[in-house]
Parts: structure tokens; sequence; C-alpha cells
């Protein structure tokens, strides 16, 4: 193949992983943004999300939508509640403290990871896409469902922006992001707001695993990759801009893409990260962030 | 300020304590301890930058792994014998952790976390990357015959388990009674400061980033020294050591066993690794094990076991 078609593919390929990045971004970002804690089990809830999805997946026979539907639904709203619990059991009595809390998650961290390895095992196993046409491109045929979930990971980030900047729940978030006391003070419940969003990042990261399961396969390793991802996208975008996080998932989604089709994928990620964790010493705030502290 | 007397009593005993259980510990434990003793250098040199300066650092395993990279990549491919081995693994770790840390430091809090993990994963992905040299995953094994350290009049065979106990409680000894003083002098003093507040310390006039970069080298230094000490001791070195998982552990290890004391570095060490082991033996699920261990240590234990002591029974604990 000429350059261009190589370039295509890779652009595509970044747009897909672009997607699913903005997805767990903004999970990371709204519970690091609201409740200022660093989740580091945000890597495991995705895990999670993937093997739920194909245990869902693997109970209904049938059309292969129907499997995936189900899983849709149902493994969210799963790691959702596993989220919701571990924020009530360990991350209230820790009275989010960012140094223990982090701690905290990563203990999260080792048990959800050991638990899928007992109950599920080491091997990769794949959801059938709900459907599969081909798309016929210039240079080659192109998976309609990778597109699809470029369309529903665009449809996603609008609903959450609808949510945080039209709803009552998300004007309640607001306030309890710029300043907790005085939300407190005005009758906000603060620790029910830190469990709602807790858990609705969880189930964001769930969401975005359950999409990439058809192409990825589901592991129980998968989590560590798109964390440390998502974190840069996190920071580069800078803490709490939406559209920060947008700009950033897709910049650091194509630039893998298309660095990883022509030099190294490991040398692509050292260079990424290295140069992220310069943008943090230099840029504490991110490049779209505002100064908070 | 000077080490109070039963405070040097009891360091005393428990290095002779250890030295006589040299000779009579059944052969499998012998290793474990060797290999503790090791790892429990690492983690008190963690434990001078989190438990005495307040810097939660999470890519110290970047500067054990600098000192197992130093030291293994020069007796594998260069057939550098164990001295200037041992000081090429000082010298990776110290370059990388004055480099490191004078980035780092600019940042606080969660963004110093955040910057130290990057900075180690870049390290571990290199590792990776340069596979010619290291061989990745798979690591290096290295040759028998370079394991030998010699003294003056003596050599010694490190492959030899008595040896190879006496050699890393040497170590141990060495590093221990160094932070014992260290951490008791006005400069392990100033760090404490820092960390209880670096306003007021800058505002008496202290030079706070300067201390913190000192902290972090001595820091980086004793951890290189325990990766050295690893590669030579047990002949390995691989990729693994240089992953998210070896920066974890050791604030796990210092978690547990009480940050901001001498001891209990090396009593969470001890405690966590024949946990893992005891643990092992019934179940396969031993992540289980570490993962319950953090989330109740946090919630519960906050302060460690000898830390815990030293507000109960002990308060000259140092």
């Amino acid at each position: 193949m000429a350059f261009g078609p190589y370039l295509l593919l890779a652009t595509l390929e970044g747009l897909v992983m672009a997607a699913v990045l903005a997805l767990m971004a903004l999970g990371l970002s709204l519970v690091f943004g609201v409740m200022r804690i660093v989740n580091v089990a945000h890597g495991e809830f995705y895990m999670l999300g993937a093997v739920l999805a194909w245990w869902f997946a693997s109970l209904i026979g049938g059309h292969p939508a129907l499997g995936f539907l189900l899983a849709l639904a149902a493994s969210p709203l799963t790691v959702a509640a596993v989220a919701f619990l571990s924020e009530r059991l360990v991350l209230r009595r820790l009275n989010y403290e960012p140094e223990t809390t982090i701690v905290a998650t990563i203990g999260l961290l080792y048990i959800i990871q050991q638990l899928a390895l007992t109950f599920y095992g080491p091997e990769a196993r794949p959801v059938q896409p709900p459907f599969d046409v081909r798309l016929s491109l210039p240079w080659f045929g192109y998976s309609s469902y990778k597109l699809a979930v470029v369309g529903a990971s665009i449809f996603l980030m609008l609903a959450t922006w609808f949510l945080l900047a039209h709803t009552k729940a998300g004007l309640v978030m607001r306030a309890t992001q710029s300043d907790r006391e005085t939300a407190q003070a005005f009758g906000i419940p603060v620790d029910r707001v830190y469990a709602g969003v807790f858990a609705l990042g969880a189930g964001l990261a769930a969401l975005a695993a359950v999409l990439v399961v058809p192409i990825r396969q589901a592991h129980y390793l998968m989590g560590q990759d798109p964390l440390l991802l998502s974190f840069i996208v996190v920071i580069i975008g800078g803490l709490g801009s939406l559209r920060g996080t947008v700009i950033a998932a897709l910049l650091i989604g194509l630039s893998d893409g298309i660095i990883s089709m022509f030099f190294s994928p490991t040398l692509a990620k050292m260079l990424a990260t290295l140069l992220v964790a310069l943008v943090l010493v230099f840029r504490p705030q991110g490049l779209f962030g505002t100064v908070t502290q | 300020m000077t080490i109070s007397a039963k405070a040097l009593w009891l360091h005393f005993g428990i290095l002779a304590l250890l030295f006589a259980l040299n000779f009579v510990l059944p052969e499998y434990h012998r290793g474990i301890f060797s290999r503790v003793m090791v790892l429990a250098v690492f983690a008190m040199g963690y434990n001078l930058a989190y438990g005495y300066t307040g810097l939660l650092s999470l890519g110290h395993a970047m500067f054990f792994a600098a000192g197992l990279y130093g030291a293994g990549l020069t007796i594998y491919h260069l057939d550098w014998s164990v001295w200037p081995a041992l000081l090429a693994g000082l010298t990776a770790g110290a370059i990388l952790a004055v480099a490191a840390s004078f980035l780092a430091l600019r940042t606080a809090g969660v963004a110093f976390m955040i910057v130290t993990l990057m900075f180690a994963q870049v390290f571990y992905l290199a590792t990776l990357y340069f596979t010619t040299y290291t061989r990745g995953e798979e690591g290096l094994v290295l040759p028998q015959s370079a394991r030998v350290l010699s003294l003056p009049g003596i050599e010694l065979n490190l492959t030899d388990p008595g040896t190879r106990y006496m050699v890393a409680l040497a170590l141990f000894a060495t590093v221990l009674f160094s932070l014992l003083f260290l951490v008791r002098s006005s400069f392990g003093r100033t760090l404490v400061a820092i960390r209880e507040s670096e306003e007021r310390m800058r505002m008496l006039g202290y030079d706070v980033f300067t201390n913190k970069l000192s902290s972090m080298t001595i820091s980086a230094l004793i951890c290189a020294a325990a990766g050295a000490a690893y590669a030579i001791l047990f002949g390995y070195a691989g990729s693994s050591f240089a992953s998210i998982q070896y920066s974890i552990l050791p604030l796990l290890w210092v978690l547990l066993g009480g940050a901001a004391t001498t001891l209990g570095p090396v009593v969470g060490t001890f405690f966590m690794f024949y946990a893992v082991d005891i643990a092992s033996g019934y179940t396969s699920a031993y992540m289980l094990v570490v993962g319950l261990a953090l989330i109740l240590l946090v919630l519960y234990f906050p302060r460690g076991i000898a830390g815990t002591a030293r507000e109960r029974w002990l308060p000259w604990l140092p």
C-alpha cells in the first residue's frame, strides 16, 4: 500500500481510540474534578465493564445484537453499583483525603484484578459486535461497527455535557466542584453527590469498555494502559474542562494511532508519556485548565 | 538531637538477632531473609522521601531498577566485576534521581505523584524498548562466575547462601545506621519540618527546594543500592522490577510498618513478605491479600505497626 491508505487507516484507528479514551477520561475527570481524588482503580472499572460485558453477552443466545444490548445496559449499571459500594465502604471513611484515597484505590485495583483473574481467568475473550457490515472505502473495507463506536462516544459526550450544563443534577455537581463547603451550607447533600459522581465515573469507564469489547476482547489486565492514557488526557486537557478532555483525547488517540503505525508502539508510548510529564511539570493546570489552587 | 540509648540498643539488638539467625534458620527461610533484607533497604530508602519528607512518589521503581540495570548490564555485557558494577548502579540511580527530582519537585501533591509515576513508566517502557540489551520481561541472568566480591585478602562467593546472607546483612546494617543518624541530624529534622509545613519553613528562610532535592537524591541512592545489590546477589535483572508494581510495593511496606520510623519499613517488608508467602500456601489469590491489606491499613491502621507502637508504648522510637 502507498502512504495515503496507511495514513487513512491510522487516522480511523486513532479516532476509534480517541472515542474510547474520551469516554474513559471523562469519568476520571469528573471524579477528579468534583471529589478532588485520583481514582487509580478507574482502569479496573473499565476492565470489569468489559469482563461483565462478555459474561452478560454469553448469557443470551440468538442474534449477537441481543447479547450486546444486554451487556450495554447491564454492565455499566453493575460497575456503577460496585463503585457506589466501594465509595460508601472505603472512600467516605477516609474523608476523601487525596493521598490516602490513592492508596485505597490502589488496594481496590488489586482486589478487582484478582477477582477477575480468579472468576474470569487469564484468557482474552471476544464479544460479537451487534452488526458487522464492511464499509467500502477507496482502498480497503472498514468495519462499520468501529465507526458506530465513534458515533456512540460523541453522543455520550453530548449527553454528559447536557447533564452537566442544563440539568439540576449537573448544577448540584458543579456547585459541589467549585466550593464544597458553600454547597453544603446551601443544603446540597455533598456526601450523596460524591457517591453519585464516583458511580457515574465508573459507569462511563464501563460503557467505554463495552463498546471496545467487540474490537479488542476482554482481558483481566486490559485496564492498565488506558488508565495511564486517560490520566494523560485529563492532565493535558486540564482538570474539569470538558472541551479540553475531548481535544486532548483526539490529540492522544490520533497521534498514538499514527505514530504506532509508522514507528514502534513502545517508542510512541514512551515519547507521549514523557511529553505529558513535562507538560504537567511546566503547566500543572493543563493546556485548557484554569488555575484552581 | 541525639539518639537515645534505648533506641541504639534496640537497633543493635535487631542486627545481632539477624546475624545469629544466619546460623539457625532453615535454608528456605534463610533465602527469604536475604531477599527481604535487600528489599527492606529499598523500603528504607523510600521511607526517607515519603515518611520523613512527605514526598509521596509513585516512581521509586525507577531508582531501584536503575541500580539493578546499572549493575546488571555492566556485568552482563561488559564483564565488570562486582565493585565497579555496584558503582555503576549507584551512579545511574544518582543521575536519574537528580534529573527526575529536579523536574518533578516543581510540582506538589497529586501532580507530584503522577509526574513521578510517569517518569518511572517511561523508564519501564525504555527497558522494554531496548530489549536487545535488557532482554525485556525475560531479563538477564548474570553468570555465576561474575558474582564474586573481592575484599582485601579475601574473595567472597555470592552464590553461596551463607555469604549472600552476610553481604545482605552488611548492606542492611549500613543503611539502617546511616538513616538512624541522618533522620536524627539537623538535616533530618529539617525534612520533617518541611513535611509538616512547607510554608513556614520557607518563611523561616530554609531552602525548601534544595532540601527536598537532597532528600529525594539520598532516598534514590539507597534504592539504587538495593537494586544493584539485588542484581548482584540474586543474579537477575528484569523489566518487571521497573514496573508500577515495584513503585507501589515500597509504599505498601512503609505504610504497613509505619512511615517516618527507622524500623517501620523493615517490619513492614518482613510482615508483608511472610503474609503473602503464607497466604499463597492457601490460595493463589495473593493480590487480593495485598489489596485488602492496603485498604484495611488506611482505614484502621493509618500509622502502621511501628508507628502505633511509638504512639502507644515507645515514645523514644526514632
